[in-house]
């Protein structure tokens, strides 16, 4: 057996991780500039807040372990060979949940069940064929009589999972502890029951009881995960809990890549506009609105319909299915963020225009500091937490646009996981009887937690960053009728 | 007044004229006919022939924009752009790639079941999510507020299709109230459309009811409500009164641009209730890759967005009296 890996970055990889880079610049930059820290001290102390970005921690550890993508060694042939990688793309989060990818049943399953959903034809032990429900290949594979000792044997994963839960809990809880005494300078003893009480400024104790909430749930389902499929399986029978995860990258990914490629018009146009006004902004404002006068569903279908012309006219440029999702994905945030620029390319130049009456612009115009220069050192800064804002707004708008535009089919690549491929494909076996209802249920509980967070972090930081924007800021899709585009 | 509406709707051709433009490119510069032939008849083993015939039948034989073998005025009309693109203009849409249905008669026959969901939605929304905003407003900084403004961040933190899923599950399949799907041209299409409306007020419910609160709250800080207060009014007059006289105005800015795209129905909604209007025609046009369809309901958006953008500074005027176009 071969171990070697070769590491493969995807374009949406690249994107992600020059986002990660860009946060972490601005944290550190923050983080030395005192007027820029006091706001979001405050989202800090937001209790709702604070939870919300717990959970939201969660996914993005989930999100970022999937997008390190690699390509496993295929086995040598001849030790003089060259090395063949496998063209299977895969990522740390398939490495990790390698027993879910791989143990495949032969199609439905309920969660926790070792027999399949539905009866087939079979050879009994005498020879006679017989209807009846097959055991799972995996699926509680290891009971020799389900029925029985099904019950306590989800009993015993259960209380292993919450064990080990707490443990690892209690020593998040003792670290944390740990890094605000010496933060505060106060003993370990004093600070942990000043936590506690809910006396500290930031409300660790409620972000370590949405952790410890977090845990309980996830730990027995890790445990329980190895030997039944926690959440059932599909209609190819893949294990539904590992497509849910799968189904968060591409979900964090359409909420932030968005933002971050159409960041750069909404910024230079939107600044531009306010700022230069005469026939630059009277172009721009032509350019935005003709763009948002387009109903964003019907322009994201016609570009998304144009872009598959495109790709299966030329299916030589896209050397695996990976790749080819992948670079769908990538187009699916271009057009989702150009019909998404321009609310916030209005509110910038809304605010530019406001920003060059000012004193202190216009005594930077007296000492004849260059355009562009005013533009970039007095501008933008004081216009940077509208980004923010719509930024932060934005994103669960875009994850609920994902499921909407796959179900109308101008979404993800079929072959790519996400939240709408799998509504999609479970809406339709509501009808069996008895009814598949996992699937549906695994994806909108992870959606709605997923959503739920980034509506409640948004909220803090909106608060905190600028209470006069307030709900004024536009939701950049799909702001269901406001924006004219009814989903 | 009618001044203003006539330079408002000289402003819109342009925009059109791009838009317009804008559609070309994406149908046409992006992918040649060719392309969308090939796609058409299938990727692999397709003849030379078979394009042609494919793009000839269709009109897409011609130059794009500049046909120089022609002569006059056929140099500009006899191409791509003026027969498929510039004819939107006069809402002459062609006929459908797929089944060769004149695609303007489709329009006019499926606004109306789109129409029949959309409106009912809206109207019944709009006073539903202003009375519970207004109840919020009344009731503000208690708990039953708070526990309103967690219903609605609930309410829209669950994505839409939920909604229709689970509306089609309970009501129809469960307790066999409605039919799932379907619609019917006369009176009796009133049982087809209780569940869509009904999901559509339960979607819009979070996102529409907590914005008017917070456009309340808004309003009722301001000194002419501390005014209306201290001269002795009951809260409730206050609030139907003052305030939400005074609320309509970013209320209408959201609301009056929608009515006409309402004509467009919701593709969602009616793909997955099965109601033959323009939202299931686009879904349809998209999954048979219908391009004509495609762009002319894009061209139809826009122009039913800009009329819901003059519609509403009109609409400014008559309830502010302060906003004058001169």
């Amino acid at each position: 057996m071969n171990f070697a890996i070769k590491p493969v970055m995807l374009w949406t990889d690249a994107l992600v991780f020059a986002l990660i880079a860009a946060i972490a610049l601005f944290v550190w930059y923050t983080n030395r500039h005192e007027h820029l820290r006091a706001p979001w001290r405050k989202v800090m102390r937001s209790t709702s807040g604070m939870m919300a970005a717990t959970v939201l921690f969660a996914y993005v550890l989930v999100g970022v372990l999937d997008t390190l993508h690699y390509q496993r060694a295929l086995p040598l042939e001849k030790q003089t060979a060259e090395m063949h990688y496998s063209p299977e793309v895969l990522s740390a989060l398939d490495a990790l949940a390698e027993p879910l990818r791989l143990r495949q049943e032969r199609t439905f399953s309920a969660p926790f069940a070792a027999y399949a959903h539905s009866k087939e034809t079979m050879q009994g032990p005498d020879g006679a064929t017989m209807r009846d429900y097959p055991r799972l290949k995996f699926g509680g594979a290891h009971l020799k009589d389900p029925a029985a000792e099904r019950p306590a044997d989800i009993a015993r994963g259960v209380l292993q999972g919450v064990a080990l839960a707490s443990l690892l809990w209690m020593l998040v809880s003792a670290v944390l502890t740990g890094i605000v005494a010496s933060d505060r300078g106060a003993s370990f003893a004093q600070t942990s029951g000043a936590l506690w009480r809910g006396e500290l400024d930031i409300p660790w104790r409620a972000v370590l009881l949405t952790l410890g909430a977090l845990l309980i749930v996830a730990g027995p389902l890790v445990v329980l995960s190895g030997r039944y499929h926690v959440f059932g399986t599909d209609k190819v029978g893949q294990d539904v809990l590992y497509l849910t995860l799968k189904s968060i990258r591409t979900g964090l990914v359409i909420g932030t890549v968005t933002t971050l490629v159409m960041l750069p018009f909404a910024l230079v146009l939107g600044i531009m506009a306010g700022y230069l006004k005469g026939w630059v902004d009277d172009l721009i404002q032509y350019i935005y609105t003709t763009l948002s006068s387009i109903p964003s569903v019907l322009l994201i279908a016609a570009a998304v319909l144009m872009i598959q012309v495109y790709m299966d006219t030329r299916p030589e440029i896209f050397d695996s299915v990976t790749r080819r999702a992948d670079f769908r994905l990538l187009f699916l945030c271009m057009i989702l963020g150009v019909t998404s620029w321009t609310g916030l390319c209005r509110l910038l130049r809304g605010e530019a225009l406001k920003l060059r009456e000012l004193e202190y612009v216009q005594a930077a115009q007296a000492f004849g500091v260059r355009r562009w220069k005013i533009m970039a050192r007095h501008i933008l800064p004081n216009v940077f937490h509208l980004v923010i804002i719509t930024t932060v707004l934005g994103f669960s708008g875009l994850v609920l646009a994902e499921a909407v535009l796959s179900y109308v089919g101008v979404g993800v690549d079929p072959a790519m996981n996400s939240f709408g491929t799998m509504i999609n494909s479970a809406r339709l076996e509501l009808a069996r009887e008895p009814v598949v209802w996992w699937l549906l249920a695994a994806a909108f509980a992870f959606m709605f937690l997923l959503v739920l967070s980034a509506n409640l972090f948004a909220d803090a930081v909106r608060d905190a960053l600028d209470p006069r924007v307030r709900a004024q800021v536009a939701r950049p899709v799909f702001h269901s009728r406001r924006a004219g585009s009814r989903a | 007044m009618l001044r203003y509406v006539i330079r408002r709707v000289l402003y819109a051709i342009p925009i059109l004229i791009g838009v317009n433009l804008l559609t070309f490119a994406l149908f046409f510069v992006v992918n040649t006919p060719d392309d969308m032939a090939r796609m058409q008849l299938g990727v692999k083993r397709v003849t030379p022939e078979a394009i042609e015939n494919w793009k000839r039948d269709r009109g897409y034989d011609k130059p794009l924009v500049l046909n120089s073998a022609a002569t006059g005025f056929a140099k500009v009309t006899d191409t791509i752009f003026w027969n498929h693109s510039a004819r939107l203009f006069v809402l002459d849409f062609g006929k459908a790639e797929s089944d060769g249905r004149d695609i303007r008669h489709q329009i006019a026959t499926r606004m109306g079941p789109s129409l029949a969901i959309a409106l009912p939605v809206f109207l019944v929304g709009m006073a539903t999510y202003i009375t519970f905003a207004l109840l919020m407003a009344l009731l503000r900084a208690t708990y039953l507020d708070f526990s309103g403004v967690v219903l609605c961040v609930a309410a829209m933190s669950i994505s839409s299709m939920f909604y229709i899923i689970g509306g089609q599950y309970l009501v129809s399949k469960l307790w066999n109230l409605v039919p799932i799907s379907g619609f019917a041209g006369d009176l009796s299409a009133w049982r087809f459309m209780i569940l869509p409306v009904a999901v559509g007020l339960l979607g819009g419910f979070g996102e529409s009811s907590r914005w008017y609160r917070t456009i309340f709250l808004e309003e009722i800080n301001r000194d002419y409500v501390r005014t209306a207060r201290a001269k002795g009014l009951p809260e409730g007059r206050v609030l139907i009164h003052h305030v939400l006289r005074n609320a309509l105005i970013p209320i209408l800015t959201g609301a009056v641009v929608a009515i006409p795209t309402l004509f467009l129905g919701s593709l969602v909604t009616e793909s997955f209730f099965g109601i033959p209007g323009l939202g299931s025609y686009t879904i349809d046009a998209i999954s048979s890759q219908d391009f004509t369809v495609v762009r002319s309901m894009v061209f139809l958006g826009s122009i039913l967005y800009i009329v819901g953008l003059i519609l509403t500074d009109i609409s400014y005027t008559i309830v502010d009296p302060r906003i004058r176009f001169e």
